[in-house]
């Protein structure tokens, strides 16, 4: 054995030392923060939380082991885009530290602060934060529940879903009808249905002209409306009786009320006027997530009501909500959920820390459209906590002006692209 | 024994101290990381990377935004809902920030053709490493290519005023190497690292 020098051995006594100690104090000094579900909202918080104060024990649960974003799948109905493009994993965020556990979460025991997972497990918390996206009302459309998600696919959460519908409208006749239907607000992503309305269109137009999109809606106006309208008229013939796509509005019996599965058939509006698709997607009414549901989290509508600075529960203690399932003035957008899983790790790390938090928080939402190539349109808006409500700063609130240049829509689409790319970097890295 | 558990609690300190704060990124540069990448650094194919601007330009580019005194899609609309005492702010975390360059699809005939129409046109006011005006350089060197090329496309077409000097400099090369020369340009300035 060489020799220990004095400057040596004190070295490897501290190292020793940390090594050899840390567990035991460990349990006495180190606060755990579990996040249930990893999409835009938790994978963020989760990270943000961990750069923040590696100190702080990050568990992030979440049931599948591949994430698919939803922002973006419209373009896989386009053609554009495969499905694979929109797929991502959690080793980023594992190799980062954060302990990622693939299961359901099925209960949580805010007393106890412990969650419940379906495979058996007890997770204990300090802070729990729960991002848990939306869920269904099955049963509100007559004749229709969720055993009929595959015939008329719903594509509101990506995966599976998508590929069904993309299947579906790559098997319809040219000449066929797509029925699009739309619940009632709010719902996630306002301008989503349009979207997916022009993406499916862009398909259409290139392999099946003869076909129509039928959007029966249950809303009588719509996000970014006249932009879309503008758009349409450009790109697909809207307005015109050879256009490859049709909005009829709730004040125009646009509200889907029935279905009659069997016969590929919808009832829509006052009367129940019948009608035939060979595709159709329903888009059932939301709420918030079925964890947020069964544990006492929403109002009596199925959302969150939240402390808008901090994000926690008004309902119960020590548990945040962010993304679609909480209740603001943003919309249910990634961007938003991005946005506020900031705000709220910072709230959450001043808390487990002891301090208050004391920059004022600040939101964004930045949301693109892609209506066909080389045609992108936009909102976006700063928000801050106004008279104690989460709130867009007027002047910085917007869409893309009426009457730009191809130029400039083609640059609207190349940074939707960006924005894409980026927003799912800063998630997964 | 007790030397040991000193020596532990001072490792205890030393280790939290120096990384609690280590990522602490302000309220309001949060937002911008989603659109302009992990630490102002953009994986593309157009938003531009904003890290390693020096204090002074980012926040007169901001202010530019806010008062529609520069042609944008959405940041001017996003510039209004912030202060100046923001702007500052992330002119103070962005300029700290080392550039990452991710890859760009460049072809390497129009880099070697970009760099010499830079060293015949552009060199003069933007000089490579100059130390008294690095930043002038700096601005577009690695820049996301899309975005060079709005941004010249911008100047070209009246969205953007530009320096007299360099309106004529710009429209003398469009002159003698035809138009196809803003790509090599941008091909060039794209392919290049920051010198900061």
């Amino acid at each position: 054995m060489s020799k220990i020098t004095r400057r040596h051995f004190l070295t490897m006594a501290t190292g020793a030392a940390i090594v050899g100690c840390t567990p035991i104090i460990a349990p006495f000094a180190q606060k755990k923060v579990v996040i249930i579900g990893g999409g835009a909202g938790g994978a963020i918080a989760a990270k943000y939380i961990h750069k923040a104060d590696p100190t702080i024990e990050v568990t992030l649960i979440e049931q599948n082991k591949h994430y698919f974003t939803c922002f973006m799948s419209n373009e896989v109905f386009g053609g554009s885009r495969t499905i694979d493009s929109i797929k991502f994993n959690y080793d980023g965020l594992r190799q980062q530290g954060i302990n990622v556990l693939y299961d359901r979460a099925i209960g949580i025991d805010p007393i106890a602060k412990k969650v419940e997972l379906a495979l058996g497990k007890k997770v204990d918390y300090d802070r729990l934060i729960v991002s848990p996206g939306i869920d269904f009302k099955w049963n509100t459309i007559e004749g229709y529940n969720e055993s009929l998600i595959e015939k008329m696919p719903h594509a509101w959460k990506a995966g599976s879903q998508t590929i069904i519908l993309r299947k579906q409208l790559e098997n319809m006749k040219n000449g066929g009808t797509v029925i699009i239907a739309v619940p009632p607000k709010p719902f996630r992503c306002p301008p989503a249905p349009y979207e997916r309305a022009s993406q499916i269109a862009y398909y259409l137009k290139h392999h099946k002209p003869k076909s129509k999109i039928v959007i029966l809606d249950a809303n009588n106006k719509f996000s970014k409306q006249a932009l879309f309208t503008k758009g349409w008229e450009k790109l697909y013939g809207f307005g015109t009786d050879k256009s490859l796509i049709e909005w009829v509005p709730l004040d125009d019996e646009g509200k889907v009320v029935g279905v009659d599965a069997k016969n590929m058939t919808v009832f829509a509006g006052e009367f129940e006027n019948k009608h035939k698709a060979e595709v159709i997607n329903l888009i059932p009414p939301q709420t918030g997530g079925q964890i947020v549901m069964n544990n006492g989290l929403t109002n009596e509508d199925g959302w969150c009501p939240i402390n808008p600075r901090t994000f926690e529960s008004t309902l119960q203690k020590d548990i945040h909500i962010i993304g679609d399932a909480c209740i603001s003035n943003m919309p249910k957008s990634a961007y938003s959920a991005n946005s506020q899983a900031k705000v709220c790790a910072k709230a959450v790390v001043a808390a487990l820390q002891g301090k208050e938090m004391r920059e004022e928080p600040s939101y964004v939402t930045v949301c693109y459209s892609l209506l066909g190539k080389d045609y992108g349109i936009s909102v976006a808006g700063v928000y801050r906590l106004q008279d104690g409500k989460i709130q867009a700063v007027k002047a910085s609130k917007g869409v893309s002006p009426l009457n730009a240049s191809a130029e400039y829509r083609k640059r609207e689409f190349d940074y939707a692209h960006s924005w894409y790319n980026n927003l799912t970097f800063d998630m997964f890295n | 024994m007790r030397y040991k558990n000193w020596l532990t609690i001072a490792g205890l300190i030393f280790y939290t101290t120096t990384w609690a704060n280590d990522q602490n990124i302000p309220m309001v540069v949060g937002p911008c990381i989603t659109c302009h990448g992990i630490a102002g650094s953009s994986v593309g194919p157009a938003m531009p990377t904003i890290a390693g601007r020096e204090k002074e330009g980012f926040i007169e580019i901001m202010e530019a935004y806010r008062d529609n005194e520069r042609f944008s899609t959405v940041m001017g609309r996003l510039a209004k809902g912030y202060t100046d005492a923001d702007f500052k702010i992330m002119a103070d975390y962005f300029c700290q920030q080392a550039i990452v360059h991710y890859p760009q699809n460049v072809d390497s005939a129009k880099v070697e053709k970009g760099r010499k129409l830079h060293n015949k046109y552009c060199e003069t006011c933007h000089e490579e490493g100059g130390c008294e005006d690095s930043e002038s350089y700096n601005l577009f060197t690695g820049q996301r290519m899309s975005y060079l090329q709005y941004n010249l496309a911008d100047f070209l077409n009246g969205n953007r005023d530009m320096p007299k000097r360099m309106e004529k400099y710009l429209l003398k090369m469009m002159k003698e190497q035809g138009e196809e020369s803003i790509d090599d340009l941008v091909h060039f300035y794209g392919s290049q690292k920051s010198v900061k």
